[in-house]
């Protein structure tokens, strides 16, 4: 196939991520999108801003992960009636980031095929859009009804069951409306937005330093995640370059994320087949790692240690051999759980053909990250653009391509044991030096791009400077964007009662994904 | 199977001993009287509501359910649904999309009821404060009996916070 050349000019944005951006008018969003899908491009994120104060109207924002990198695309839009031709025909996962677009912006997505709010409920009117400039974000709306059309499933037995926001079980809070016959799923609509909370309003009343913090809480689960992508975000925009120590701790940080996060699901989606076992034993190795966490970083879940420079707290001397010792242990007890959980004939007959998201399916809606990987898509940020430390160590994929829960099982327990490895040979390699450098500072509005591959999958941070360390516009973006619409297909034809298994097998983020 | 009994045989019994209450988490006179506390003390029933947390605080929640912590063994276990609650332990600023979720989940728990806050925005409102989109600290949407800060609280403050609701002040 030939390639065919770009109709616009392409700018590299700074930064150690391959990355790019460009200015296309709106009447070629579409055709630019539609050959970049045909050029093995996925849709990363799409949100909009408001350009009031920098002499324009609006703009609209794609980032699109191509082989070569990320493409940032910018498309001005009109002050009066800002609005672009949709793209969710091309990248369906851009359904609902253009109807939150249109939420928080005001910006309209012409020809879509679904109009209907999303992030707003009743916390304020339509017709008011929290992220335009001219937005007071200390206004208070008197709440107002929130009628929301669900789609009705019709027919002889099929009934409906409205389950959240508050959930049964300690989980995030969301809406889930099942039409069922019988105990078969027909269908599973998500009502999400629940835990909108204006991160992104928050951001622009910070300093580039200060975003930092709220940054590590845009998913709690992901706090490191999220800190990386920040901080390379404000040090490609500033010009600012960490230690490589720095670097190397990141790395160690983010496997640690990994293997915590991994090993807690682990143990519940044994309990979810009535594997009490599992939970138990998997949170005795998540408790163990994470006491291990505050010994030597000064916090069970790692937050606030990656800073925009570098790191806030090195390692301390001599407790590398600690970490590595502890680390084989737990690896060895997950072994031993790996093959127990193998051998268990219910607690396989219940992952196995469970939730199943086929690869073509995964590849044509955009599934991402290790739920991804389970479906045979096999993207993973630190194999496709290895960026220190990553590319001293080399990073092996796991995948699968059965796409059911047994897969995402599968690829969990690879990637303990993977980022086991990785860490270890991390700290055999540690870079002796600094572990902090002192922010520099660009003239002007600048942008930065932080693009991290987290234990759920790709976190994006896309930054744009008001100039000195004023922030112009954040959009943080959690992969569970692009996968919970997968998790309403995955549940199909399955029977009510493995939801949760299903739902825990994904484990998506509403906080990430509801900002 | 051989093996799983040889597993749960190797790791043993890791549950640690409770930690006791702090008053000093106490934000309200207690409302209760001291027989009904003593029933609560005997069997807990507390139902979780996220409000708008960044999600940390439901990890140490899932921790206090752990092998370490085992909060069950004090009679103290999570139920499904508020009708059959005690307690709620509520976390989050509370966004505004979930202001009226929770105040019908606290209608929903029957009196008498306790109400503990965790967290440094169940607390204050913590980094996301109030907004548009958020009402800030819980007690600015329901009572809060017990708030436990921290970002997020360890499994054993949680534990403390739990605790010190059901002790009756002054004892």
């Amino acid at each position: 196939m030939q390639l065919k050349k770009p109709a616009f000019e392409v700018q590299r944005i700074p930064g150690p991520m391959p990355a790019s951006g460009a200015t296309i008018k709106p009447e070629d969003l579409r055709s630019v999108c539609e050959n970049a899908r045909a050029q093995n491009a996925r849709l990363v994120a799409l949100w909009g801003s408001d350009e009031a104060e920098r002499g324009g109207g609006y703009a609209l924002h794609v980032a699109l992960a191509t082989p070569s990198g990320l493409l940032w695309l910018s498309v001005p839009l009109a002050r009066e009636h800002p609005r672009y031709p949709g793209i969710a025909d091309i990248f369906p996962a851009a359904l609902r980031m253009q109807r939150a677009a249109y939420d928080l912006v005001g910006i309209h997505a012409q020809d879509s095929a679904d109009h209907r709010k999303w992030l707003r409920h009743g916390a304020w009117p339509g017709g008011t859009f929290p992220l335009r400039k001219d937005f007071d974000a200390a206004a208070r709306f008197a709440p107002s009804g929130d009628d929301y059309p669900f789609m009705k499933v019709g027919g002889e037995g099929v009934h409906e069951i409205p389950v959240g926001p508050v959930h049964a079980g300690t989980i995030e809070p969301g809406h889930f409306r099942f039409s069922i016959v019988g105990e078969k799923v027909l269908r599973l609509e998500e009502r999400l937005g629940y835990k909108h909370k204006g991160i992104e309003k928050r951001f622009e009343t910070m300093t580039l330093a200060e975003g930092a913090k709220l940054a590590g809480r845009v998913s709690g689960d992901s706090t490191v995640a999220y800190a990386w992508a920040y901080a390379m975000a404000v040090e490609g925009a500033t010009g600012t370059e960490p230690p490589r120590r720095a670097l190397a701790l990141r790395g160690v940080l983010l496997e640690l994320e990994r293997i915590g996060n991994h090993l807690g699901d682990l143990g519940y989606l044994g309990n979810d087949v009535a594997l009490a076992f599992g939970f138990y034993q998997f949170w005795r190795l998540k408790e163990d790692l994470l006491r291990l966490n505050a010994a030597l970083f000064g916090h069970r879940y790692l937050m606030d240690l990656i800073v925009p420079g570098g790191v806030a707290r090195d390692l301390p001397r001599n407790e590398g051999d600690r970490l590595v010792d502890r680390l084989e242990r737990i690896q060895a007890e997950a072994r031993t759980l790996k093959s127990i959980y193998e051998e268990h004939a219910g607690a396989q007959d219940r992952f196995i053909t469970t939730g199943k998201v086929p690869p073509e399916i995964a590849e044509r809606m955009g599934l991402t990250g290790l739920a991804g990987r389970a479906s045979g898509q096999r993207h993973d940020l630190r194999v496709n653009h290895p960026i220190p430390p990553y590319e001293q160590v080399g990073v092996n994929i796991a995948s699968h391509t059965r796409g059911d829960v047994a897969a995402r099982v599968s690829v969990r327990f690879d990637e303990v044991f993977e980022s086991v490895r990785l860490v270890q040979a991390l700290l055999a390699q540690l870079p002796p030096g600094e572990t902090l450098a002192p922010l520099a500072a660009r003239p002007g509005a600048q942008r930065g791009v932080g693009w991290v591959e987290g234990w759920r999958g790709e976190v994006l941070i896309a930054l744009e400077t008001a100039g000195g360390d004023r922030i112009h516009r954040v959009h943080p973006h959690d992969p569970s964007w692009q996968n919970w619409p997968l998790l309403e297909r995955s549940v199909l034809g399955n029977i009510v009662p493995d939801f949760p298994l299903i739902n825990k097998s994904f484990n998506l983020s509403y906080s990430g994904h509801d900002l | 199977m051989y093996q799983l009994l040889k597993q749960i045989a190797k790791a043993g019994i890791v549950s640690e001993p409770a930690p006791q209450a702090d008053p000093a988490l106490r934000i309200i006179e207690q409302q209760l009287g001291e027989l009904i506390l003593e029933h609560f003390g005997r069997a807990l029933a507390i139902r979780h509501v996220d409000a708008g947390s960044c999600n940390g605080c439901e990890l140490e929640i899932h921790a206090c359910n752990g092998p370490y912590y085992n909060l069950e063994r004090l009679g103290i276990k999570f139920v499904a649904s508020p009708r059959h609650a005690d307690m709620l332990l509520v976390t989050g600023p509370v966004s505004r999309n979930m202001e009226t979720a929770l105040r019908r989940t606290w209608e929903a728990t029957p009196d008498p009821k306790l109400v503990v806050a965790l967290g440094d925005c169940g607390c204050t409102g913590g980094i996301f404060g109030e907004s548009y989109a958020s009402c800030g600290r819980i007690s600015n949407v329901i009572p809060v009996d017990v708030a436990v800060p921290g970002c997020p609280p360890t499994p054993v403050r949680i534990m403390q916070g739990i605790l010190t609701a059901i002790t009756a002040s002054g004892r």
